[in-house]
């Protein structure tokens, strides 16, 4: 919108000048002034012309980089894949060293999935319930300096959130999983048969905790974009405070909390050192979640790389190639939901 | 806020008028009393039940709380005051349940960090010391994040913020809506396929050995789309009036951009690249894939392997021994450190040269 308001004057500037400059000769000096137009023009044309394409270009290179990106991890892709003699998308082997190479993502893609689910399962509705905290509930004196932690948090490192989660939330959990086991045990799903907590589960605990931060901040803007007579008029009819947020904040903030939970899916999926460091891996798929092992796309890349031979470093660029497009279509999605909300609220904002 | 004070007020003078809606009303302090109350039933319950690990203690609490909250109210006020409580108490518990693990993160790393942080701990490398000998430093990790941040810096900041002014000030039709749409979908890359582009495309295909160079390349990758974004969001604000001014001086577009836009958005711009600094200092997956580490001092980013702050941490976390553990927590706290600096002064920055808007 900005851009579309302002461009015309500078794509018109010339014009603009020329008639801007006419009645400065009057009280100025008119000699100059006479002569200048001339050759400056066709300065002005050659400066504006070469920093129009180098921004040009910069914009230019961006798209480049997507597409080489995109193009280069296929390239290598593609090689490994013929010869792989395993289904990629089904086998449950990770032997790409090997001669021929078998490997499939199935493992991969079950434990990220699900990982993945679990954070955001739990991330979602803290992350809503703080966001309206901010917004909505705490004392303005408290919610400032609330909304700077939740940034600063959002910018701890994620090797840092994965060395406390291996070393101080992987001991916390026994006890809870236990408690699990034996109330839900027989589903299958939450049985546990003890040992270190470094499972499925906890890698989604701890994904939960990085992903807070940017889901929280993501929602509680759109919260304070509420249109407040909405919230007025709600009060008015004499809701309760919970009523004023069911009936004219959370529909008003839907497609935002979608959005912001879809950033912050993106940014789980593709998490890689905190996976790696509390996740003990294995390749197989475990039904339950709280038993250690199963594996996502990041953490196996950067866990098998080092030892990985050529080919095998293929297959993992194979796989990073799926997380790539994963990414990509959430992200994309995500986007798209912001970018269509934008135009719908713009009159309120 | 408005509404917390506007809600009482609302509710008080309508149950003076009709008694009916005066009927009980539990007194202000009731929900403080039952956050005590199920705080001290839930360390109870802990302690009798003998459960081992305080996530128990702490979930047992925040149930009762909120049980305890919704049933009270029913009672006494009425179901719609009961799921307006219900809501808050909610609220409430999410807000503390998710304080204790970052409350949590920062004290255990400030509290094992200190424990071997020391000038000598920053100026020696790790040097021949084995993983379970104590003693080593983190030096050569610093002189690496340091040159491999600052060369990513270098590459990504020019390419970012002449695309922000491209998209501001030149863009319009199909290319600028594709470069805003990569550029947003470009922030959700994950690290490690950054890392492992350039890898195919650097090391592979290009065949450069590791280096921090590499590395560097690809916390570019990473950055621009940050300081695209910010930079944006800073030209945007510039007033329209500055441009037109300008223009109508006979200052041709380009020196209008790089003489009045850019200086008046400059504070705006340095806090978007120290955020994004920030956020790829931090970054271990692509330093692990194309950097490869080193315990020794290397100041040449372009030849040979390079540590890295977080790489460091992740190395010595991984060799396992108490010794090595306690150099991770210590480098983890001067990364955190480093990274709380960075967006500590970013925001003084921004609030020491906010745009000067409507004059």
């Amino acid at each position: 919108m900005d851009m579309s308001i302002h461009t015309p004057p500078g794509a018109g500037a010339p014009h603009d000048q020329g008639s801007g400059t006419r009645p400065a000769p009057e009280g100025g000096t008119p000699p100059q002034q006479d002569g200048a137009p001339a050759p400056r023009r066709t300065v002005t044309h050659l400066g504006d012309r070469v920093f129009r394409g180098l921004s040009r270009g910069s914009g230019i290179t961006l798209l480049v980089i997507m597409a080489a990106i995109a193009v280069f991890l296929t390239y290598r892709a593609v090689g490994v894949l013929a010869i792989n003699e395993g289904n990629f998308l089904t086998s449950f082997q990770w032997n790409a060293n090997a001669n021929p190479p078998d490997f499939g993502i199935a493992v991969l893609v079950y434990g990220t999935i699900i990982s993945s689910v679990i954070a955001m399962v739990i991330a979602v509705p803290i992350a809503v319930g703080i966001a309206l905290f901010i917004s909505h509930y705490a004392p303005r004196r408290l919610a400032t300096p609330l909304a700077y932690v939740i940034d600063l948090l959002a910018a701890v490192p994620s090797i840092v959130y994965g060395l406390w989660g291996a070393l101080v939330l992987v001991p916390h959990l026994g006890g809870l999983y236990e408690w699990f086991d034996d109330f839900f045990g027989w589903t299958g799903v939450l049985s546990y048969q003890g040992g270190a907590a470094r499972s499925l589960f906890t890698v989604g605990i701890l994904l939960a905790i990085m992903i807070l931060p940017i889901v929280t901040n993501v929602s509680r803007e759109v919260f304070l974009q509420v249109p407040k007579m909405h919230e007025e008029a709600a009060l008015a009819l004499g809701a309760t405070r919970w009523e004023v947020i069911r009936m004219s904040v959370l529909p008003f903030g839907r497609s935002g909390i979608i959005s912001a939970s879809m950033l912050g899916l993106g940014r789980a999926l593709g998490e890689t050192m905190a996976v790696a460091t509390v996740l003990s891996p294995s390749f197989t798929i475990i039904v339950s979640l709280l038993d250690p092992g199963g594996g996502t796309f990041a953490q196996n890349i950067a866990s098998k790389f080092s030892e990985a031979s050529e080919q095998g470093r293929d297959a993992l660029i194979a796989s990073g190639l799926v997380l790539f497009v994963i990414t990509l279509l959430v992200n994309g999605g995500a986007r798209a939901i912001i970018a269509r909300r934008k135009e719908y609220s713009g009159a309120n904002a | 806020m408005s509404h917390a004070t506007t809600t009482p007020a609302a509710g008080g003078p309508a149950p003076g008028a009709t008694p009916r809606l005066s009927s009980a009303r539990l007194p202000r302090w009731t929900p403080w009393v039952v956050a005590l109350g199920s705080v001290a039933a839930g360390c109870a319950a802990g302690l009798a039940a003998g459960l081992s690990s305080k996530v128990q203690w702490g979930l047992i609490a925040g149930l009762l709380f909120v049980v305890a909250n919704f049933a009270l109210t029913a009672r006494v006020q009425g179901r719609r005051q009961a799921r307006d409580r219900l809501a808050t108490s909610l609220v409430w518990a999410s807000f503390v349940l998710a304080l204790i693990p970052l409350l949590s993160l920062l004290w255990v790393t400030v509290e094992r960090g200190l424990k071997v942080l020391d000038g000598y701990f920053l100026s020696h490398s790790m040097g021949v010391i084995a993983d379970a000998e104590t003693g080593g430093g983190i030096y050569h990790a610093i002189v690496g994040t340091l040159e491999q941040v600052g060369l990513a810096t270098l590459m990504a900041v020019p390419i970012g913020l002449l695309t922000a002014v491209y998209l501001v000030e030149y863009g319009t039709g199909k290319l600028a809506k594709a470069v805003t749409f990569f550029v947003d979908v470009m922030t959700g890359i994950p690290s490690i396929v950054a890392g492992l582009f350039i890898f195919s495309f650097w090391i592979m295909i290009l065949g450069f050995q590791p280096s921090g160079f590499a590395g560097a390349l690809a916390l570019a990758i990473l950055m621009m789309p940050v300081v695209v974004r910010s930079t944006e969001e800073m030209l945007k604000l510039v007033p329209n009036e500055l441009r037109e001014a300008s223009l109508a001086l006979g200052v041709p577009k380009w020196r209008t951009i790089l003489k009045v836009v850019l200086p008046t958005s400059v504070g705006g711009i340095t806090t978007g690249v120290m955020l994004a600094v920030a956020r790829v200092a931090g970054e271990t997956a692509p330093v692990l894939l194309l950097v490869w580490g080193n315990p020794l001092i290397n100041m040449n980013p372009f030849e040979q392997g390079q540590s890295s702050l977080p790489l460091y941490v992740y190395q010595q976390y991984a060799a396992g021994q108490s010794a090595s553990i306690d150099r991770a927590w210590a480098a983890a706290l001067v990364l955190i450190a480093f990274v709380m600096v960075l967006n500590l002064a970013a925001r003084g920055v921004a609030r020491w040269k906010a745009p000067k808007t409507g004059r």
